[in-house]
């Protein structure tokens, strides 16, 4: 297991050094350059001034003097400069971090607390008239596009209670918190519920079928504990795996619902940064986002073990 | 048309004085935070490096200029200039120095003092005569005329013009041209400004949010009155429009609503008072004259004669978009041809089918045909209002035996593939910040000049752009300015294809907004502004 454990750290840093050439070559291909951003902007160039930000970004160094600049960087701790904000790139990226954090993770808890047993519910009750409703909603919310959705619970919100949940000031105390990121987590969180709830259905009915649940049924076990403790639980590990992907989408795919409730999360600043070619901030973003879901993988992959004890990581 | 645009000015001003009189009849009151929305993310908060609405109005009430036009006007004129940080101003007698007196005991918002040396840095750093450099100048032809700058003591400045020019006032006035600290370093300006103004910055958050709060040494006894003001950035527009409804922010971003929008929005909240006026952004084609067939001046004119204007208004704004030459058209601008004198100029006229039918024979005589057309690509920003602009333009065009195809570029290399005069032909829209003929002709059509897209150059009209400068009867020169934009028109320039509008909205518990119906750039000091709590 420890074995196991360490071998998918060094398989951690490998990947991330991949993305890592990833982003950076990527950047350089896009056109234009935070040079060209910056002063074009205003319709007027210096070209003293111009080169002088090119030569501070080192921009005018070859490529891979430019990635082991980077690289560098990164290993000291060194997250470089924005010249967007004048700000150091660590100034303006954390106070993000929690602010998508929380969000993605009050989604992914809406979307396991409904999927999980609306998709046992469906199974449990398969071809009755619950189950066609709930597949039917799922299939609903599956595919409706997050920002169609969003717009629609703000316009009902603005109807029906005459306000409007969205972010406007840092909320200040844990109540508010709840109820700023509630409505917005539970509108991202509707497509991975049905996801989920798809995914939990079909594991489960396949599941329920297995000769062991026949075997639990006939020693005579309850109803309740044979679908929860030997169904559900060996029902898991697809589900497990969508959550585990899930959750490493939102954290770096929550652009449209944070324009929407206007958040000011991770995903609203990299899309901006992006525009503006802000090199530094988008390389470190990236690589913050890349981190969360390979971390994200290893720990689904820990969990298998877990959930069930027959899988021997490592051996 | 012509009567509904006279009622549309009559009630733009009903609408812009009826408040204000109203806010008189009332006591002003201290305090309250003003809850304005933001469309988006300015590049910085340095309003002397910035060309952006965006950077302008959440700033502007950090600082103060030398003059400012008058705020209880509703039109920004040379003839509706007061003093600001200057009490008095004076020409010579050859009106080629210009003296102002400056108010004593003014400190900037760290404590030290405002002296006239700060406006001599201020303009010496505009003309590029200093060490402190700013990172963009993009108003530097504003200050061509400037020779020098002299201070005569802390409360005396002299500017040294080459030429006269009356109208350099009217820059001094605009929102873009504020004094600035010496002893602040322009990078600080662009992220903690420094000014005198009524409201002192307190914080920028990227892609959220900008606070000032009030200035409570401002030189102004009394003011303002407001103790904060507070700008949240949202991008998305009908999230704006929701949070403008329910009531969670006091006023709306400047010019940020479309016609249509603003009837939206005035619908769902129908005591919101709402303003539709002038954002002087124009939509103009721009016809690259150095790449063949366009270096053809004749291709050139049939182009400019296939443009139904009229249709451009009616379909981005249901006729709500006025139509002119380079300057902004009467009644919200003040330089722009009359009614009459447009319809004397080629292109312009009600008849479209003729002057399409002008271009067709034009067109057959070199060669074009329905057999024959003319492949070209319409380049214009990949953005919504640029791209519904081209795509008629292209249905325009295709009347004459041209078949365009749309290329949107993306806004990140937008100005430097103008810039590098990189496309054939492209749909722009751009904004003046000061409805004046000298900003107008200086910046986009002197020959050589950066924003000159297209290089036209006519140096027998590059004289009377100097001649209109420099003249101080403004009947005597405005009719000097028609017959330029006349020719630039003829010479296709840029064609000019429609001038903007858009709507402001706020709840009437705000009093003392006064919003400009020729500008979106000037009356943002809300020095006046205050809350009914």
């Amino acid at each position: 297991m420890f074995l196991y454990f360490l071998r998918r750290l060094g398989l951690m840093v490998f990947t991330l050094f991949g993305v890592s050439i990833a982003i950076f070559l990527l950047l350089r291909i896009a056109p234009g350059n935070i040079a060209d951003i910056l002063f074009d902007s205003a319709g007027m160039i210096d070209p003293a001034e111009k080169q002088k930000i090119i030569s501070d970004l080192g921009l005018d160094q070859p490529l891979v003097i430019q990635y082991l600049h980077w690289l560098n960087g990164l290993v000291h701790g060194d997250f470089g400069y924005s010249y967007v904000s004048e700000k150091p790139v660590l100034q303006e990226v954390l106070p993000r971090i929690p602010i998508t954090a929380r969000l993605a993770l009050l989604a992914i808890l809406f979307a396991v607390c409904t999927g999980v047993p609306v998709g046992v519910v469906s199974a449990v009750r398969q071809n009755s008239a619950i189950d066609y409703v709930l597949r039917v909603f799922s299939l609903a919310a599956l595919s409706m596009p997050a920002f169609w959705l969003g717009l629609l619970v703000l316009m009902a919100f603005v109807n029906w209670a005459g306000v409007l949940p969205i972010y406007d000031q840092a909320p200040d105390s844990l109540w508010a918190a709840l109820l700023m990121f509630g409505v917005p987590a539970a509108t991202v969180g509707l497509r991975s519920s049905a996801l989920i709830m798809r995914l939990t259905r079909s594991s489960m009915l396949e599941v329920m079928r297995q000769d062991y649940i026949r075997t639990a049924r006939s020693k005579g076990l309850s109803e309740p504990a044979v679908t929860f403790i030997h169904a559900l639980r060996n029902a898991m590990l697809p589900v497990i795996t969508t959550i585990g992907v899930e959750t490493a989408f939102l954290f770096g795919g929550l652009v449209v619902t944070e324009t929407v409730f206007n958040i000011p999360g991770v995903a609203r600043f990299l899309v901006e940064a992006i525009r503006w070619r802000d090199y530094p901030m988008v390389q470190n973003l990236v690589m913050f986002i890349a981190t969360v879901v390979v971390a994200v993988n290893l720990l689904v992959d820990l969990t298998y073990a877990i959930v069930d004890p027959r899988i021997r990581l490592g051996s | 048309m012509r009567g509904s645009r006279l009622f549309g000015a009559a009630a733009i001003l009903c609408g812009l004085l009826a408040p204000g009189f109203a806010s008189v009849a009332m006591t002003q009151q201290q305090g309250g935070t003003l809850r304005v929305t933001h469309r988006d993310n300015p590049p910085s908060a340095s309003i002397l490096e910035e060309a952006t609405i965006s950077t302008d109005m959440p700033f502007m009430a950090v600082f103060n200029n030398l003059v400012v036009f008058d705020p209880e006007s509703p039109v920004n004129r040379l003839d509706r200039i007061v003093p600001d940080l200057a009490t008095s101003w004076a020409w010579s007698d050859d009106n080629r120095t210009l003296t102002f007196q400056l108010h004593h005991n003014v400190t900037w918002h760290d404590g030290k003092p405002f002296t006239s040396a700060d406006v001599k840095c201020t303009w010496d750093m505009l003309t590029g005569k200093t060490d402190s450099k700013l990172r963009k100048n993009p108003r530097k032809t504003w200050w061509f005329n400037i020779k020098d700058v002299a201070t005569d003591g802390d409360d005396k400045v002299v500017f040294h013009l080459k030429d006269p020019q009356p109208s350099i006032m009217a820059m001094f006035a605009s929102g873009f041209a504020p004094v600035y600290p010496c002893h602040v370093p322009a990078n600080q300006m662009r992220t903690h400004p420094i000014g005198t103004g009524p409201f002192m910055f307190k914080e920028f958050k990227q892609n959220e949010s900008i606070k000032l709060v009030r200035n409570p040494n401002y030189w102004k006894p009394g003011k303002p009155y407001l103790d904060a003001i507070e700008y949240t950035i949202i991008p998305n527009r009908a999230t704006m429009v929701l949070a403008m409804v329910t009531g969670k922010f006091n006023l709306t971003f400047t010019g940020e609503l479309t016609p249509q929008l603003m009837k939206d929005i005035q619908q769902q909240a129908p005591s919101l008072q709402c303003v539709m006026q002038s954002t002087n952004t124009q939509g103009n084609l721009l016809v690259n004259r150095e790449r063949p067939p366009f270096d053809n001046p004749l291709i050139r004119k049939a182009m400019t004669l296939a443009i139904d204007r009229k249709a451009f208004s009616d379909i981005l704004s249901q006729g709500a978009y006025p139509v002119g030459g380079a300057n902004l058209p009467p009644p919200e601008g003040f330089w722009g041809w009359s009614k009459e004198y447009m319809e004397t100029v080629p292109g312009y006229g009600a008849d479209v089918e003729k002057s399409r039918e002008e271009a067709r024979k034009i067109m057959r005589s070199l060669g074009y045909g329905p057999d024959h057309l003319l492949p070209l690509k319409v380049t214009t920003r990949n953005i919504q209002d640029y791209r519904d602009a081209a795509v008629i333009l292209i249905d325009h065009l295709k009347t004459i035996y041209i078949q365009a195809e749309l290329e949107p570029i993306d806004t990140s290399v937008w100005y430097a593939r103008l810039l590098r005069k990189d496309f054939s032909v492209a749909m722009n829209i751009q904004g003046t910040g000061t409805d004046d003929p000298d900003v107008q002709f200086f910046e986009n059509y002197l020959c050589g000049s950066e924003r000159n897209y297209t290089s036209y150059c006519n140096p027998e009209l590059e004289k009377k752009f100097h001649e209109q400068s420099m003249m101080q009867d403004i009947d005597a020169r405005r009719k000097l300015v028609w017959e330029i934009d006349k020719q630039l028109q003829e010479d296709g320039a840029r064609p000019v294809v429609f001038f903007a509008e858009a709507g402001t909205c706020w709840w009437p518990r705000v009093h003392g907004i006064r919003i400009a119906r020729n500008t979106i750039y000037n009356h943002w000091r809300f020095e006046d502004v205050w809350l009914d709590q």
